[in-house]
């Protein structure tokens, strides 16, 4: 039987600080992913996905366990796509594929923006890779998982009120350029 | 420069023959100017911004009501400019739009519905044909109240937990994501909780259960029950 765990922080609570709170951390990384969690381990009990692994969950679960297990998946991603020491900017390969595809690395980050702040309710805004190879910016609703459209994650932005409202309020372009200052775009071009 | 002058000339004739007509029709073009410019504002609270302390906080309704809500306002004014809406009623447009404007007309109809269903001197419970209605619906009030939370603290993401009543006057909890609201689906809303995560990030962080537990100090029922008569 699967019992999942919160995985391990990949940095000190306080690490993200101007740009992320301690306190948003314990809140977003202790209280919600933990929450996602435990809900998860409950709901599958006596299920058939109670031998599964989270990407199989993800992949063909649907209501409350979809949810959670989607939730656990995105928040764990998220926390891997930041970090203290961000280089701010791509290179390499991924710096090439997003100059061909957006134009420059300055237009791909006002596009990226502008779908996390137009993102309409709880989602996340993505920077995935095609079955074909080619980038590409999605938003998706609450738990959606762009895995589901057979696309690879990237990159993401988690653009629920919980992500920012203890540091920013209600200004979410405020926590994007937070965002901005911590990228770990080693990562990303690993990713890719 | 001729022209004007023949212009203003022609004007000066013409006008102490038609005053009359001018007049009437001066009215008719007054109005249409003024309904094509429909612009909503932000209706006035029914209470002081602390009146809800300590169930709600005097800064989550400076954010909420000041900035959100504002805000919804702002984006809707912006939005209808030059489109079908511009003379529309807020709730015509919440019926008929769709996208970003429909968006930002339901959040403002359905955040000045949620205002002035709170109310800081709460009678905590129904009374009269409401209270009837729901006991025979649920059971008894704490059963509705137990499934009303239930639905509040369900709902996965963002929107709003619902008490309406269909057409046959049937009392029925429903939850709506994001924006949408039961008029469009021919109910009529009688209480209404926000459980957008800005409602009570403030004052609860992550504990959706601690708001809509605060949220039932602050019940509107005199409110609720002229919705139910309606
Ligand atoms: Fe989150
Ligand atoms: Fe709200």
């Amino acid at each position: 039987m699967s019992k999942f765990t919160l995985p391990v922080f990949p940095y000190a609570q306080d690490a993200l600080e101007p740009h992320i709170s301690k306190t948003t951390i314990e809140f977003h990384y202790g209280k919600h992913h933990q929450t996602y969690v435990d809900n998860l381990n409950k709901l599958i009990v006596g299920t058939e996905f109670e031998n599964s692994n989270l990407e199989e969950i993800v992949m063909k679960s649907s209501g409350g366990i979809f949810n959670n297990a989607a939730q656990v998946w995105n928040h764990t991603f998220y926390w891997n796509c930041l970090s203290p020491k961000s280089p701010l900017k791509p290179e390499g390969k991924l710096l090439e594929a997003i100059e061909k595809e957006f134009g420059s690395f300055d237009q791909f980050k006002e596009k990226f923006t502008n779908a996390a702040v137009t993102l309409f309710g709880s989602g996340w805004a993505w920077l995935v890779k095609t079955p074909e190879g080619k980038l590409e910016i999605i938003q998706t609703s609450n738990a959606e998982n762009p895995i589901r459209q057979e696309k690879t994650p990237l990159l993401v932005c988690d653009v629920w009120e919980h992500a920012y409202y203890i540091d920013k309020q209600n200004r979410r372009p405020a926590y994007l350029e937070s965002f901005w200052n911590l990228v770990d775009w080693k990562k990303v071009e690993d990713r890719y | 420069m001729k022209n004007i002058f023949s212009f203003l000339f022609i004007i000066l004739l013409v006008i102490p023959f038609s005053k009359i007509d001018a007049q009437s029709k001066g009215t008719e073009i007054k109005s249409t100017i003024q309904a094509s410019k429909t612009i909503f504002e932000l209706e006035k609270l029914p209470y002081s911004m602390d009146a809800l302390e300590p169930f709600i906080s005097k800064t989550t309704l400076e954010f909420h009501y000041g900035k959100h809500h504002q805000s919804y306002l702002n984006n809707l004014n912006k939005l209808i400019v030059g489109t079908e809406f511009e003379n529309s009623n807020l709730e015509e447009i919440v019926l008929k739009s769709k996208g970003a404007i429909f968006n930002n007309a339901a959040q403002v109809w359905n955040h000045t519905f949620y205002w002035n269903g709170l109310s800081p001197k709460s009678t905590l419970k129904p009374q009269g044909q409401l209270l009837e209605a729901i006991e025979k619906e649920f059971g008894s009030f704490e059963t509705f109240k137990e499934k009303f939370t239930n639905a509040s603290l369900s709902l996965f993401g963002s929107g709003w937990a619902w008490l309406v009543k269909d057409k046959e006057g049937k009392l029925e909890i429903v939850q709506t994501s994001n924006a949408e609201n039961p008029i469009l689906q021919g109910k009529t809303p009688i209480l209404v909780c926000d459980v957008w995560e800005h409602a009570y990030y403030i004052d609860q962080k992550n504990k959706r259960a601690a708001y809509v537990e605060a949220f039932w100090n602050l019940v509107d029922w005199k409110k609720a029950e002229e919705n139910f008569r309606r």
